[in-house]
């Protein structure tokens, strides 16, 4: 109708439908995608400090907490001169000389690991908490002074030779710990929260009402983790090995592939957490339903081998307990991937799992 | 408005290869359409027609299935049965083609806040394969000034601005505007409607669902009321006041006397073509104002009744919808 009136532009805009301009890399939606995720990451200070400055501020704290003090001189007591003489000798005693009620009082309230006082017939009285291994180690300290000062020798003599090598530290077992569980943490939080606060805002519903190809949306998010992934893993694990001197003895390309499949894996399962939720709160339940288990059963911070036999299989089955033992085995005895293989296993299994069911879940809205 | 004229270049000369292919058939063809949740059937048995070219109001209040409809429309929900031909297309087997050439603005959509107005642009203009560039998509909805602040800094009226930029970025051939307005103040609907105004001009066909009968007597064409899940009328809103209700209004309250009134009294006056009364205030549709006036006040010195507020105003599509219904429009 209006063909007449407005020739030139018809025929400017029919050569632009035949052939639409071609898109620059720039231009292209799953690029824009990524930039946006990335860009909103970026801005999310609160989400930055759990990626970045918590897990290095846990290393440090715990790092220095459980560090590998020289052997610690114990604090003792005695009641009598004799006592005190006797025991000074001991180097790894501090040896103080108290009336009997301070005394008391003293090992009551855990400021000094052992009394001693004479008993019976010369002998000697050590009053000590079993329990407490300072008071074990002391026992048998003040014990060995006081024999040797009355006369002992020892029949064999013997030396020390003392071994404190990286990689064998509580801080070489914490930060391939600390690792998984940012790899963990950042991709689920990542995934699930965006993709509900999305779903909450209808932003999802207004994606899927333009031509954007749906995978591109879910792609832009893997491609924004490997991008965060990089930066991630390099501040823990530079971090370790600058302060701590935290050793990498397998090849940095494994420890790659298996960050890589550590994160991939925990974002399905975040996606999983988030196919349906629509509130923040509902969404956060689940995710922590899922990640606190792990978090204590997957040896994050202590061995999981301390849990019994019987649900050691259900734990090694667990991603996270995968990923951390893969870590270790990785930075701490230098294994390749074949060696990883079982861990690689169950981390894709779970991948597989989770982003099938995901896929089928999902709601745009 | 003509100034603004310029600032649409982009968009301007619509390619009418389409609608002069098939000037007969409309943009969007709706028939038989039905849509249940649950319990509530939110959509029963909707016929539409939305002409190339037009914009076409879809009216009633909050609940009666514009929304439902529109998005069914819009391909997002699958109806229970009916049909939807749009662009001479159906969802089912061209859904790719109809991507590209809707505009789509859905009721309440939060854009992310943490990005700024211009990569948010960006964002949805590369979905597209054609259309404005970004900057000049933003030039279109006159937000150049806020170019680079974060969406969440923006104001209501400015964010709706954006959520019709994001619509017309791909140059689309048919736009829905989801209640567009809703929530702004007088000024910023005032600005979104010349923009509306003007993208009209360039002659794309719109269906825009609204609640505002002025809104709808202000940019639409043809509407049609909805009133649970039905279309209850249909035509322009001339047509629409001309048909079911006389000219004018008059409104009075007869205060603590209401109870007093001889409402079939009233009726009998010359002029008069109904009269209702609610709360106190009396409503009535009258078609001769100069002789309807003095009539009433006539009237209601005999009945010995003391008026504390008298008021006249041409007939609206409020008017129609309270008429048909019953009911006003913002009851809800």
């Amino acid at each position: 109708m209006s063909e007449t009136t407005a020739i030139p532009d018809i025929q400017v805009r029919a050569d632009e439908r035949k052939a639409p301009r071609g898109k620059t890399f720039a231009e292209h939606p799953l690029v824009q995608l990524t930039i946006v995720r990335f860009l909103e990451t970026l801005r999310e200070p609160e989400a930055l400090f759990w990626i970045f400055a918590f897990p290095i501020l846990l290393a440090g704290g715990l790092g220095i907490a459980f560090r590998n003090r020289p052997a610690e001189v114990l604090k003792i007591a005695t009641v009598t001169p004799q006592l005190t003489q006797s025991l000074q000798h001991e180097k790894l005693l501090a040896v103080q000389q108290l009336d009997a009620n301070a005394a008391e009082e003293a090992l009551r309230t855990g400021k000094i690991a052992l009394l001693a006082e004479p008993g019976a017939n010369g002998t000697i009285v050590y009053r000590y908490d079993d329990t407490n291994p300072e008071g074990r180690t002391a026992r048998m300290l003040a014990d060995r002074a006081v024999q040797q000062a009355a006369g002992r020798a020892d029949p064999v003599g013997s030396s020390d030779v003392l071994m404190r090598e990286p990689g064998s530290r509580y801080i070489d077992f914490l930060i391939p710990g600390l690792l998984g569980m940012n790899l963990m943490g950042s991709a689920i939080w990542g995934m699930g929260f965006t993709v509900v606060d999305m779903r909450r805002k209808k932003l999802l519903k207004r994606l899927i009402a333009t031509p954007m190809p749906k995978q591109y949306f879910l792609l832009s998010y893997v491609l924004s983790r490997i991008l965060m992934l990089v930066a991630e893993v390099g501040i823990v694990l530079g971090f370790g090995a600058w302060i701590f001197h935290v050793p990498v003895r397998g090849s940095l390309l494994s420890l790659a592939v298996v960050c890589l499949l550590g994160s991939l894996t925990f974002s399905a399962m975040g996606l999983l957490l988030a196919s349906r939720a629509r509130t923040i709160e509902a969404a956060s339940g689940l995710m922590n339903a899922v990640m606190l288990p792990m978090w204590i059963a997957s040896g994050v911070f202590f061995s999981a081998q301390r849990f019994p036999d019987v649900v050691q299989p259900f734990i090694k089955a667990l991603p996270l307990t995968a990923a951390i033992d893969a870590l270790r085995a990785n930075m701490l005895q230098g294994a390749n991937l074949v060696q990883l293989a079982p861990q690689i296993g169950v981390l894709s299994a779970w991948l597989i799992f989770c982003f099938i069911l995901a896929l089928k879940l999902f709601r745009w809205r | 408005m003509s100034s603004h004229s310029q600032v649409a270049c982009p968009l301007s000369g619509r390619d009418t290869g389409f609608m002069s292919a098939v000037a007969s058939s409309p943009a969007l063809r709706v028939t038989g359409l039905r849509k249940a949740y649950q319990d509530v059937v939110a959509v029963n048995g909707l016929d539409l027609e939305v002409r190339a070219g037009e914009c076409f109001g879809l009216l009633g209040p909050n609940g009666a299935g514009k929304t439902t409809t529109v998005e069914i429309c819009e391909g997002l929900t699958e109806p229970d049965s009916g049909d939807v031909e749009l662009l001479g297309m159906h969802w089912n087997s061209d859904a790719k083609q109809l991507r590209q050439r809707l505009g789509i603005q859905l009721q309440d959509t939060q854009l992310s806040e943490k990005l700024t107005v211009f990569e948010t642009l960006r964002l949805f203009r590369s979905f597209f394969d054609q259309g404005p560039g970004a900057s000049d998509a933003i030039a279109l909805v006159q937000l150049e000034e806020k170019k680079n602040s974060r969406v969440g800094n923006l104001s209501g009226g400015q964010k709706q601005r954006l959520a019709l930029a994001c619509a017309l970025v791909g140059d689309p051939d048919f736009l829905f505007l989801d209640e567009p307005t809703t929530g702004l103040d007088p000024q910023a609907r005032r600005q979104l409607w010349d923009l509306i105004e003007q993208f009209k001009s360039s002659g794309r066909t719109i269906l825009l669902t609204t609640h505002y009968m002025d809104e709808a007597e202000r940019l639409c064409e043809r509407v049609a009321i909805m009133d649970n899940g039905k279309q209850i009328a249909l035509g322009s809103p001339r047509e629409l006041i001309a048909s079911t209700c006389a000219e004018h209004m008059v409104a009075f309250s007869a205060g603590a006397n209401s109870h007093a009134l001889d409402i079939p009294a009233l009726r009998k006056i010359q002029g008069v073509r109904d009269v209702r009364s609610e709360n106190g205030t009396v409503e009535m549709q009258v078609t001769e104002l100069h002789l309807a006036v003095p009539a009433l006040l006539a009237e209601l010195t005999r009945q010995n009744i003391p008026l504390t507020e008298l008021s006249t105003h041409s007939a609206t599509l409020e008017d129609v919808f309270v008429s048909l219904t019953g009911r006003h429009l913002r009851d809800e």
